[in-house]
This record gives C-alpha cells, structure tokens and sequence, in this order.
C-alpha cells in the first residue's frame, strides 16, 4: 500500500514536472530548428534538423546583442543605486530615534504598493520634461523611485534585529556614524542584501511595463520589449524568436541558478514574519 | 499617538543614548532616498489624480473637466467589460494559484527523494520575464502547434480553434500561462510558512486522534495565519498590476475580449493619447487596490509597533 502511494507520488509529480519544464524545453528544442523544418512540418513536430544560425539571427539582426546591454545598463546600476539607497534609509530609520521614523518607513513602503498605472503617465511627462525621455537614465530613475520602499522595508526589519550592542562597542570605539554605517552595518546585512539583490535583478531586468513607458526608439530597449520587437521582425521565424527567448531568458535563469538559496529566501523574506 | 508607541516599543537592548543628536549625515541618510521616491512615485500619484480630472492629449496644456471622466467611464461598455474580466482574473488567476501554490506545498513540503527536483521544476518559470513566458505559450497555442497537436493525438481535433485569436478563449488562454508562472511563486512562500510551522502541534494533534484533513484544517492553516495575510495581499496587488502578459500575448484583444483595466489604461494614455481619461482609469485601479494596501500597511504598522 505504502509502496503504491509512494509511485503515484512520482509518476504524478514527474507528469506535473513534465508539465512546467516540457514547454521551456520545447523552446529550446524549436530554437536549433531550421525554417524549412518547421516550415514544413509545424511548431509541433519533433525535430527533424539542427542548426545554431538561428541564435546568430536573433543575436546580430534582431538586435538582441543591443539589447542586452541596454538591460545590463540599466539593471546593473538600478540594483547598486537602490539597494545602496535603501540601506542607507533602512539603517538610519531602525537604529536611530529619528522623529517620524515609523511614518517615513510606511509611507515609502505604501509607495511601493501603489499599481504603477495610476504613475504611468506623469512619470513619462516628468522624463520629457527633464529631457531624460527616451534615455536608459529615465528608466533607471524610475526603477530606483518605484523599488526604493519595499527594499527599504525588508532591509530595515532586518537590521531592527540585529543586537544594539556591537553598534555600541563601536561607537565606544570611536566609530562615527558612516563608519558604523559601511564597517559594521553593511556586512552584517549582507544575506538580506544578497537576497534582494538576486530578486531586484530579476524584477528590473524582467520588466516591461516602464521599459515601454519611457523608451521610444528600438535602440534604446532592454532585452523584454526588445523580445516583443523580435517578434514582429520574424513574424514567422519561430526558430528565431525561439533563440531569441532563450538569450533573453539566459541571464535571469544564471543569477537565479547563482544566487539560488537568496532567491528563495529572498521570496519568503516577506511571507514567514 | 505615535508618540506613546514609540515609547513604548523601545526595549531596553535597543535604547539609544538621547543625546545623540541628529547628525546632518542622518539626516541625509533618510532625506535623499526620501527625495528620489518623492520624485518618482509622490509627486507622480498626486498628478496622476489631478490629471484625471483634465481632458488631455499630451501636447496642449491639459484642461479642468471635473468628473467628466469618470461620468464618461460609466457609460463606456469597453471599460465595464475590461472591469469584468480583471474581476475573472482576479477570481481564476488569483484563486487558482493560491489554490495551486497551496496545494504544492502541501504536496512537497517533506523531505523525501526527488521533492528537490520537483519544486525547481515548479518554480523555474518564476525566473523568467512574462514576455518570455508569453512566447513560449505562443508556441504552444500556435496553430499546428503544441496544444493542436496534442488534441488531434486524442482524437478531439473538433475543439480545435485559434485560441488567441478568438475572443470566446482569448482571456483564458492568457490566463493559463500566468498560472503556470505564478503557482511555483505561490509555493515558494507556502512551503517557507510550512517549515516555520511547530512539528510538535502535528504531534499533539496526532496524539489526540486528528485525521490528516483535521491537522490540515485545525493546526496546518490557522499557522499560515501570517503568510495567508501576505499571499492574499500579494495576488490581489499582482493581479491588478498584470500588464505585460496579456500585452505580449493578445494586447487585449481581439474586440477587447482579454482586455483588462491595466491595459486598457495603457492603450488609451500611449495609444489614443486620452491623458486625462486614461488617469481616471488608473484611478480606478488604485481605488480597487486600496483596500488591500491599506491592510498590508496596517499589518506592517503592527509589526513594527510590536
């Protein structure tokens, strides 16, 4: 009896993983694919060829190499510039009595919570107004403004935490406020810090709604719209716009695979308290 | 108010000393991030609500129109259609998942040969952009493609149809692919209050003869009392945000059968350039979505205060 349900534990749960992992493989299948093979014989078929070209495609004519720069430059900063910004918030606002704290903490977490329609078009009017419309700079700003209050929030819960007393040794020390700051503080908060960097990293780089929302020219996309955009050059082609999810899903699946035990704890860091 | 919980929450571990002063680096500290959101998200949602009571095309200065606006929602059948179908995402996406999440993490919170293999299949979805979940579903509903040929496989190729193409499954077939997304998500956060649950209350309630569906009833989910507040505020938040799947899959069509309000917000500010009448959509949204944040705020408020 034991044994029976012990099998249909795994034959369930290896159709349900056949279920979530057979399409992203049937991707990277139809990505080797000629176009005469599917030509021929349809996105369903089995494989009947191989071919590499198919990611030279998407990588130089598609633009994706372009693409993805545009996204490491502005994922790369946005993640720096948020996180630093945030820990210096979250660091003043838990271990200081400053006056208000609890308001100024709540209210830039309530910003973070607010759907991000109703900032749509005043932020794509303010950019235009400040010359920064259309540039990877506007995309940046937003991404640091709109990230800043929940990763204020998580990293001030966790410094809350940590014991008062190795502040005080320092301070005794003759350790002045920066210095407690980047010597003390900062390391100790680095598992927090590595796990929403892991997850800011995925979120900036996986966006598409702000992307769209202050860029215009197809030179100036991150790899997510850029991906949209392929989509309409190959409209056919699905070996190419095959390749080119598989480039755009790339660096995301390595931070993940990187950063894996920070990811997930990083995702629960909000549920378990 | 604030005053007398400030007071009391400082335990005598976290008791700074009074008579440091506010130095100007602090002040800094807190000030320029401050600034930054201010800029980019305050300052914005204030316009956002007065730009709702403009009409507006984006190249003349905008003009006061009152509720004109939302007068103008009242009566516009796209809208009240775009309301219904966030209303059945909101339902199937939102409930599903839960349901979905819940139900894995019950099923792989054990130890046991395998499990490892099973949650990174679950979850592998979660890392990828919805644009790129969007294209791998494409294929799938593709004509010939996956989900055609797997039907025609068992003999059912009369339900075969354009899936996205027609607006009696368009919302569906986008629906499915944010499912799989999400359900991975929402077993990640289950499984981390699972583990944080006491083995010894199972124990007990064993001891005192609870049946399997009793513990789940009576020990399991009073439990995840913290991590249902979260999830439900997560889903509900996510569910009116979600944009970018329907965008890349169907941009809400066809007839409008798959819009939502998110992206009938979008098209009607970038597309049709109606500035105002799109912010009053957009204030819809955030009306809907208040209840939720407000609740969220004021658990975070409590646990601060504690």
């Amino acid at each position: 009896m034991n044994k029976l349900r012990t099998g249909a534990f795994h034959t369930g749960m290896v159709l349900l993983s056949l279920l979530w992992l057979g399409p992203v493989l049937w991707v990277v299948v139809m990505s080797t694919r000629s176009f005469d093979d599917i030509a021929a014989h349809g996105v369903g078929s089995l494989p009947q060829s191989f071919t590499l070209d198919t990611y030279r495609q998407a990588w130089t004519d598609g633009g994706e190499l372009r693409a993805l720069i545009n996204s490491m430059l502005v994922t790369v900063p946005s993640v720096a510039l948020s996180l630093g910004l945030a820990a210096m918030a979250a660091f003043a606002l838990s271990r200081f009595r400053i006056p208000g704290r609890r308001t100024i903490l709540l209210l830039m977490l309530a910003g973070n919570l607010l759907p991000p329609q109703i900032l749509l078009i005043p932020v794509a009017k303010f950019s235009e107004l400040t010359g920064l419309y259309d540039t990877l700079w506007a995309l940046i700003a937003v991404q640091v403004g709109f990230g800043l209050g929940f990763y204020t929030f998580v990293l001030h819960g966790f410094m809350r935490d940590l014991p008062g007393e190795i502040q005080e040794a320092a301070t005794i020390d003759g350790a002045g406020t920066a210095q407690i700051f980047t010597r003390v503080m900062l390391p100790l908060t680095r598992p927090a810090l590595a796990a929403l960097g892991a997850l800011s990293f995925t979120w900036i780089f996986n966006d598409l709604l702000w992307a769209i929302t202050v860029l215009r020219t197809d030179d100036n996309m991150p790899v997510t719209p850029a991906l949209l955009a392929l989509q309409g050059q190959f409209v056919s082609s699905w070996n190419v716009i095959a390749a080119g999810t598989v480039i755009a899903a790339v660096p995301t699946v390595a931070v993940f695979l990187r950063f894996q035990r920070h990811f997930v704890s990083g995702l629960a860091l909000g549920a378990v308290k | 108010m604030t005053a007398t919980i400030s007071t009391t929450s400082v335990t005598p571990t976290r008791r700074r000393r009074r008579s440091a002063r506010l130095s100007p680096l602090l002040v800094a500290f807190v000030l320029v991030p401050f600034a930054v959101e201010s800029v980019w998200v305050f300052w914005p949602a204030i316009q956002g609500f007065w730009f709702s009571l403009t009409r507006w095309d984006g190249m003349t200065p905008p003009t006061f129109v009152g509720t004109d606006n939302y007068v103008e929602l009242a009566g516009d059948a796209t809208f009240r259609g775009a309301l219904v179908n966030t209303v059945i995402w909101l339902v199937l996406f939102g409930g599903l998942s839960v349901l979905g999440g819940f139900g894995m993490a019950l099923v792989l919170q054990k130890e046991r040969r395998f499990v490892g293999f099973y949650r990174a299949a679950l979850f592998t979805p979660v890392v990828f952009s919805l644009v790129v979940t969007a294209l791998v579903w494409r294929v799938f509903y593709q004509p010939d493609g996956i989900a055609d040929t797997l039907l025609r496989a068992v003999g059912l190729e009369q339900l075969i149809r354009p899936w996205l193409a027609d607006p009696q499954t368009a919302l569906y077939a986008v629906i499915l692919p944010a499912l799989w997304r999400q359900i991975g998500y929402v077993m990640v956060l289950f499984l981390a209050g699972l583990k944080a649950i006491d083995p010894a209350l199972h124990e007990a309630a064993r001891m005192d003869g609870a049946n399997a569906w009793q513990r789940l009833r009576h020990v399991t989910i009073p439990q995840l009392k913290g991590v249902n507040a979260v999830v439900l505020s997560v889903i509900v938040i996510d569910s009116l945000r979600s944009f970018d799947i329907v965008w890349s899959l169907t941009k809400g069509g066809p007839y409008h059968s798959s819009e939502l309000l998110s992206t009938y917000m979008y098209s009607t500010a970038f597309q049709s350039l109606r500035l105002g009448y799109a912010s009053a959509i957009a204030v819809v949204i955030f009306v809907l979505a208040l209840a939720v944040i407000l609740g969220y705020l004021v658990r975070a408020f409590r646990e601060e205060a504690s």
